[in-house]
Order: C-alpha cells, then sequence, then structure tokens
C-alpha cells in the first residue's frame, strides 16, 4: 500500500464508523420508541455477540473454518462459564492457541 | 430530569466512576486486543503512526481489523472501507436504542454516540431499554485509553512480537465478546435469541461479504417479540 492508500484508508474508516456511531442518535433522539422496542434492545445485545463471536471463532474470511484458535476461544469459554475474569480468558484463549500452533 | 435526589453534577461523577471501574477488565484485554491490531496493522503495511492515528481517529476494533486486512490482501480502498463500514453496522441499531437516553440536539446527541462500545453500551442497558449514559461514558473512557496504549505498544514494538497468530493474539478478539455474551444469558429468551442470531450469522458466513453476517443477526432480536407473545 502506497503512503497516500493508507491514509485515505484510516480518514476514510474514521468518517465511517463517526456517521454509523451517529446516526441513530442524530435521526431519533428526544422520540420516545414504542413500548415494545426496549424487549427488542434489551435482546440486541444476545444476537450481535453471538454472531460476533462465532464469526470471528470460526470464518476465515467467507470460509467456515475450525482453527487452533477455534479450540483457544472454547476453552477459555469454558472458564469464563465458571466465573473466571475476562483477562484470564483472553490470557488463557491465546496462550492455548500458541501452545496448540507450536506443536 | 434526574432520577435521584443527589445534585445532578455529583451523582454524575459517580456514575462516570462506576462506568470507569466496570470498564478495567475489558479495558485489558482491549489492550492486548489493541496490541494485536498494532502488530497486525505493520504487518499489513502501514507504518506505525498510521497504525497508531487510526485506532485514535476510529476506535473500532472490528472494523480496523477487517479494514487492514482487506486491504493488506490486495483487496482495495473500496472493499476495504466497505468492510470497515459492515462491520460498524451493528452501531446502527445499537444507536437507535441508544438514542432516546440521550439528552440535547440532534449534533450533540451524535456526538455522544461516539461513546459506543460494544462493552459500554451492553453494561450502560439498564432495564426497560433506558441506558445510563455517565456511566457508559466512564467506561468507553477507560477502553479508549487502553486502546490507544495497546496499539502504541503493537506498532512501535511489533519487531518484538513477531508474528501475531503465532501469540495466539487472533483468539482475543471472538474470546473478548464471548466474556461479553455470557454475561447478557441470564434469561432464557436471551438464550434463544444468541442461538438464534449464531446460526443466521454462520449460515450467511459463505454467501455475504464479511460483517452481512452480524448485521442479519440482529434481527433475531425480534424473535423476542414473538415469545412473549405466546
Amino acid at each position: 500500500m502506497s503512503t497516500a492508500t493508507v491514509w485515505t484508508l484510516v480518514v476514510l474508516c474514521a468518517v465511517v464508523t463517526v456517521a454509523i456511531k451517529g446516526a441513530g442518535p442524530l435521526a431519533l433522539g428526544g422520540r420516545e420508541l414504542p413500548g415494545w422496542s426496549g424487549r427488542v434492545i434489551a435482546l440486541l445485545a444476545p444476537a450481535l455477540l453471538a454472531a460476533l463471536v462465532c464469526t470471528a471463532a470460526l470464518a476465515d474470511g467467507d470460509e467456515l473454518a475450525i482453527g487452533a484458535d477455534t479450540a483457544g476461544v472454547a476453552v477459555a469459554g469454558v472458564l469464563l462459564w465458571r466465573g473466571a475474569s475476562i483477562v484470564v480468558g483472553v490470557a488463557v484463549a491465546a496462550l492455548v492457541t500458541a501452545l496448540l500452533r507450536a506443536i | 430530569m434526574e432520577p435521584t435526589a443527589a445534585p445532578p453534577s455529583l451523582d454524575r461523577r459517580a456514575r462516570f466512576r462506576a462506568g470507569l471501574r466496570a470498564g478495567v477488565p475489558y479495558a485489558v484485554a482491549s489492550f492486548f486486543l489493541s496490541l494485536s491490531f498494532g502488530v497486525v496493522a505493520r504487518d499489513a503495511g502501514l507504518s506505525s503512526l498510521a497504525a497508531i492515528v487510526m485506532s485514535a481517529i476510529v476506535f473500532a476494533g472490528s472494523a480496523q481489523f477487517a479494514a487492514v486486512s482487506i486491504a493488506a490482501a490486495g483487496g482495495g480502498l473500496a472493499a476495504a472501507v466497505t468492510a470497515a463500514a459492515l462491520m460498524n453496522s451493528r452501531f446502527l441499531p445499537m444507536g437507535i436504542a441508544l438514542a432516546p437516553s440521550l439528552p440535547g440536539g440532534p449534533l450533540k446527541r451524535a456526538a455522544q454516540g461516539q461513546a459506543v462500545t460494544d462493552p459500554s453500551w451492553a453494561l450502560a442497558l439498564g432495564e426497560g431499554g433506558r441506558f445510563d449514559r455517565w456511566f457508559m461514558f466512564g467506561c468507553t473512557a477507560v477502553q479508549y485509553a487502553a486502546w490507544q496504549a495497546g496499539t502504541i505498544v503493537g506498532a512501535l514494538g511489533g519487531d518484538v512480537f513477531g508474528d501475531a497468530e503465532r501469540l495466539g493474539l487472533d483468539a482475543v478478539y471472538p474470546t473478548f465478546f464471548l466474556a461479553l455474551l455470557l454475561a447478557e444469558l441470564r434469561s432464557r429468551a436471551a438464550r434463544g435469541v444468541a442461538a438464534l442470531g449464531a446460526l443466521l450469522a454462520l449460515v450467511l458466513v459463505p454467501f455475504t461479504p464479511p460483517g452481512v453476517p452480524v448485521l442479519v443477526a440482529s434481527l433475531a432480536a425480534f424473535a423476542g417479540l414473538r415469545r412473549r407473545a405466546a
């Protein structure tokens, strides 16, 4: 990548991020959403997060792939489920993944 | 109007500090995530300065990873920016959900909306879909600091760390979101919606550009309505 391309990429990514994060509050504030929306909003987080976890751990571009990182995330998931902190989970995930790749 | 009897400014500071404290574990994880971004960005051909500036002004991990990896693979500028936009598209429904909890005119609300991160949004969400905005600002502030620190260490020390994958740093990102997800799975409805969202996303992966599966998965939240009606 040329220097100009890199900086254009950086600036354009910033612009789209600011626009997307600002769009909802810009257009919709000051107005109460209908009553049923609260329940949908509360359930947005599990829907989005589950999709992010699965695509991050199981997808490589447009292919589904199971790798060392999938195993690392799975082991960390068990620890997190049993009450480990996110810091421990992240450290274990990286460690397990690195060990599996080293073998 | 503030719902408590305490002076609003004091109350705000207390909630901001509560947000800071709640954000610390996520900030520590953010540090390692952005460290891996710094290493990946250098490998992709960005200068250390470009990587650091990108974290400072974009501050959206999934978009940064997507844009840099696609640009590095020769995907072109348009594809890289589109991927960043799609990865960020989940912030659209999140921003719509947040909007009624923000005071002020459109521009002031849009500025406050910049404080949304995945953990701060999820942690600031209270009963009935209302958000505690000062809590969210605090939670985001500590993550922002950690995000910058991690990028600087990764971008400047990249040669010391070598290959991000060899160190297993690519497992940090999904684990980060898994920790957030597990905290959300208290109700049966949430578990059902999460399973549906995961299924939707995985089915779409082979057919759509990265980012689209996650955006479409947000529709799973509407399944919660049917459950209550039933």
